[in-house]
């Protein structure tokens, strides 16, 4: 789809900018690069560079082609005459370049001018000899009969019929060394293994109608609470974001330092400003923390229901844990949790636990959603505001660490090179399989404060 | 999405005005009712007002970013085809990269240098995850397969020796991403599927069937249920589905050609996709429609990759001319472009504490920008 739209470029632009320059010969409707450049800069309100850059593309793909002819198809800024290619040679027009037309090419430029063959040209050319011997004389002859019908052209009309034949060949057999442009990624088909496209009739579209009617019924919120959502989402979460706001001391990739990685490890022993502030966003935030989850089980000790977090992470590993440890898993958690009398009960409401608990017959992966999803949302509404109030949670964040910045290098030649940490491949899983970074010595910023 | 499946030929009392007219079958809360075409129009006006600002509007109360400045901060060279595919692991600088030429290579991006090596038995290897856990590699291509390989540093083994073959498909695998542990992984395909295995046994847990069309990219939602995503093919369509119970959940289709990436925004309520019409759109899960396209009329060759920020306000998305532009997720408009890869760009990827994205192209190498 793309080179339709290229194409469509062309015409617009051959509407603005046919200027005529005269050659030696003169050549109707060229244009000069500098030309294509400044339109397309001034059409798509681009700045130079990127005009420059889809200029140049164009180019690249045969749209454009130069006049004087460099066997490289590059889009210079300048004086340089270029011409657009006729409609018959684009490349939207997926005709594969035949082998045929291309030996005739070749004949046709050795017999024009002996030895102008460049180097891979010359190796096709042997190639194709060799393969289509017994064609060669057609060849020879269609060589012969393009040529003579060319000299009876104009010599204006010669050249530029040999410089898009060029470009034409230049796009579709590419010299070494240059990528080639019409590389495509494997074949997608638009229609998937013949039993889905055999079921499309009755199955797929009662699937499609069924999908109808609860999309219609499906309750759908406002677009102006959505967005108010992300504009507060962005907001909130924009001073934590490096490439909005920076991040102190640095940004590693850009000073080499890794202090901040070491500063907001996974298991550091006083997390940054940042980082306790992010729990209070959402009770997702605190968890997923190593450190907020662990200071929050401190806090729920406190307040003897600490099991329940237990009870959710023991939820979690039996849902994204192995198949084989399915039973197992559930096993435990029920001793463990559910059974009635056992050490670490949780507090369900009767329902769910019921509900539970004829499920914990036939024990599957999901099994514990329900309770799980029970709990989650009692810590959620109950415990989590809870601990963002408490003592614990305020000495957190007067405790908290921020973090410096780095003062600005003046002279780069002081640069260290950057710590390789170990692999996480090479420690021992810890609980949450987080690797600890190792620190890499007392660096930051200059070291001299 | 379509709003009025059937057209029934009933003659009856309207539900609403109660006159004597053809009537229509509509739901309004869960409840069927029959309307006339006057009234089902005015319904769906009703319909329209829920839609009742655009973003771009709502955004104008945001402060503009200011001066944009991203530069390679490392270059990482030694594939020696094209780079298709590319993932971060959660220690935020290690990478994970698979190459035209079956290679998969481990990086430690910021020594750039390389940790792991293996050679998959087949060309084109379009998808590869790391491990939660760090620990291991996933990747799959054309041979249907997804292969699972835990990382060693021991020099005596092998590491294809330890390769476990997880997925089995019937067509190329187009994507994969383990979720929330190493004990699965989910899979999209060319043949118009995706399917959640268990890695140890190579179990399949669960199929999703939908698609018309080869599944070209998946991405898991962050949300604190975690129990679903959303997948994009050929077929033009974006699909949520449920992994519990197999069922899509939602789709959008309004993008004009093949969708080559879809992401989550950072606070699950929305994804972005790009696709072959060299647009990129915003969707919204609770509003259940598109609410921002991201698109240039310079711009005319198709987006590969999406990826967004840390926060969610930068959009950053990975085009088939060899640039990469950046876009305001809230105000629709572009921030920068950027210039360096020398062909296609096929893979992007923000770092997990959102200090760096990494981009992988056609001319075998991979940048780390920041």
């Amino acid at each position: 789809m793309e080179r339709v739209v290229v194409s469509m470029q062309d015409p617009d632009q051959g509407v603005k900018m046919r200027g005529q320059r005269l050659l030696v010969t003169v050549i109707p409707h060229t244009v000069a690069g500098s030309d294509v450049v400044e339109w397309l800069a001034h059409k798509y309100c681009v700045s130079k560079e990127e005009a420059l850059h889809l200029g140049g593309l164009l180019v690249q793909h045969g749209y454009l082609y130069p006049l004087h002819d460099p066997p490289s198809l590059v889009l210079r800024s300048d004086d340089t005459p270029y011409r657009f290619q006729t409609p018959y040679f684009w490349t939207s027009t997926l005709w594969p370049a035949a082998e045929l037309d291309y030996a005739i090419y070749l004949t046709k430029k050795n017999i024009r001018k002996q030895g102008t063959l460049v180097g891979h040209e010359k190796e096709h050319c042997d190639q194709l000899h060799r393969k289509m011997s017994h064609m060669w004389d057609l060849v020879v002859m269609q060589a012969r009969e393009q040529l003579r019908a060319a000299k009876q052209r104009r010599k204006g009309d010669r050249l530029v019929i040999a410089c898009q034949e060029q470009t034409y060949w230049l796009v579709n057999r590419p010299p070494p060394g240059v990528p080639s442009v019409l590389e495509q990624g494997p074949e997608r088909s638009f229609c998937a293994a013949e039993g889905v496209q055999m079921t499309k009739n009755t199955e797929f579209y009662k699937q499609e109608m069924e999908r109808c009617r609860k999309a219609l019924t499906r309750a759908r919120v406002k677009s102006s609470v959505c967005l108010e959502a992300y504009l507060k989402f962005t907001s909130q979460h924009g001073p934590h974001d490096p490439m909005v706001s920076g991040c102190l001391p640095s940004n590693p990739w850009v000073t080499d330092d890794d202090t901040y990685w070491t500063l907001n490890a996974p298991s550091v022993a006083v997390p940054t400003k940042l980082r306790v502030e992010r729990w209070g966003f959402s009770f997702q935030e605190l968890l997923e923390d190593p450190v907020g989850r662990a200071h929050f089980m401190d806090f729920l000790r406190t307040e003897f229901s600490a099991e329940n977090l237990s009870f959710w992470e023991a939820c979690e590993e039996l849902r994204h844990g192995g198949q084989a440890q399915i039973h197992a898993t559930v096993d435990a958690v029920y001793r463990q949790f559910l059974a009635p009398g056992a050490a670490r009960w949780v507090n369900i409401d009767s329902r769910t636990m019921e509900r539970t608990l004829q499920g914990l017959q036939q024990p599957h992966r999901y099994v514990l959603d329900d309770a799980q999803l029970h709990i989650y949302m009692l810590m959620k509404k109950d415990s989590y505001p809870r601990f963002l109030k408490s003592a614990a949670y305020k000495d957190l964040l007067a405790e908290a660490v921020i973090p410096p910045d780095a003062k600005r290098r003046v002279f780069p030649f002081m640069r260290k090179p950057p710590h390789s940490s170990p692999s996480p491949a090479l420690l021992p899983a810890s609980t949450s399989g987080e690797p600890v970074a190792v620190a890499s010595g007392p660096e930051c910023g200059d070291g001299d404060t | 999405m379509c709003d009025q499946t059937f057209l029934v030929n009933v003659f009856g009392s309207c539900d609403k005005c109660f006159k004597q007219r053809a009537l229509r079958p509509v739901f309004k809360k869960s409840q069927q009712l029959s309307y006339c075409s006057m009234c089902a129009e005015i319904l769906e006006e009703e319909r329209a007002k829920l839609h009742d600002v655009e973003l771009h509007q709502v955004a104008e109360r945001v402060e503009a970013l200011g001066q944009f400045v991203m530069k390679t901060r490392r270059t990482l060279k030694g594939h020696g085809n094209k780079v298709l595919c590319m993932d971060w692991c959660k220690d935020k600088r290690r990478i994970v990269s698979s190459s035209q030429d079956g290679k998969v290579i481990v990086w430690d991006s910021f020594t750039t240098n390389k940790e792991h090596a293996v050679t998959m038995p087949c060309t084109w290897v379009m998808a590869c995850a790391y491990a939660p856990s760090g620990c291991a590699i996933a990747c799959g291509g054309l041979d249907n397969k997804c292969s699972v390989y835990p990382l060693t540093f021991d020099k005596n083994e092998n590491m294809a020796a330890k390769k476990k073959s997880v997925a089995m498909h019937t067509n190329y695998l187009s994507a994969c991403s383990f979720t929330n542990s190493d004990m699965q992984i989910l899979t999209a395909s060319g043949d118009g599927t995706c399917a959640l295995w268990d890695v140890e046994s190579g179990q399949l847990l669960q199929s999703f069937h939908g698609h018309g069309a080869d599944v070209l990219c998946l991405d898991l939602a962050p949300s604190e249920t975690g129990n679903t995503f959303v997948s994009g093919g050929c077929d033009k369509k974006a699909m949520v589905w449920d992994m519990r119970s197999g069922q899509c959940v939602q789709a959008f289709e309004t993008h004009e050609s093949d969708i080559n990436s879809v992401r989550y925004y950072p606070s699950g309520d929305a994804f972005a996709s790009g696709s072959d019409d060299a647009t990129c759109r915003l969707y919204d899960l609770r509003a259940d429609r598109e609410v921002a396209i991201y698109s240039k009329e310079s711009i005319i060759f198709g987006a590969s990759s999406v990826d967004f920020s840390l926060s969610g306000r930068l959009l950053f998305a990975g085009y088939n001319d060899y640039t990469i532009n950046v876009w305001d997720v809230l105000k629709g408009s572009r921030v920068s472009i950027l210039f360096g890869h020398e062909n296609r760009v096929s893979t992007l990827r923000v770092s997990p504490d959102g200090t760096a994205f990494c981009s992988g192209s056609w001319d075998h190498t991979l940048r780390v920008w920041a």
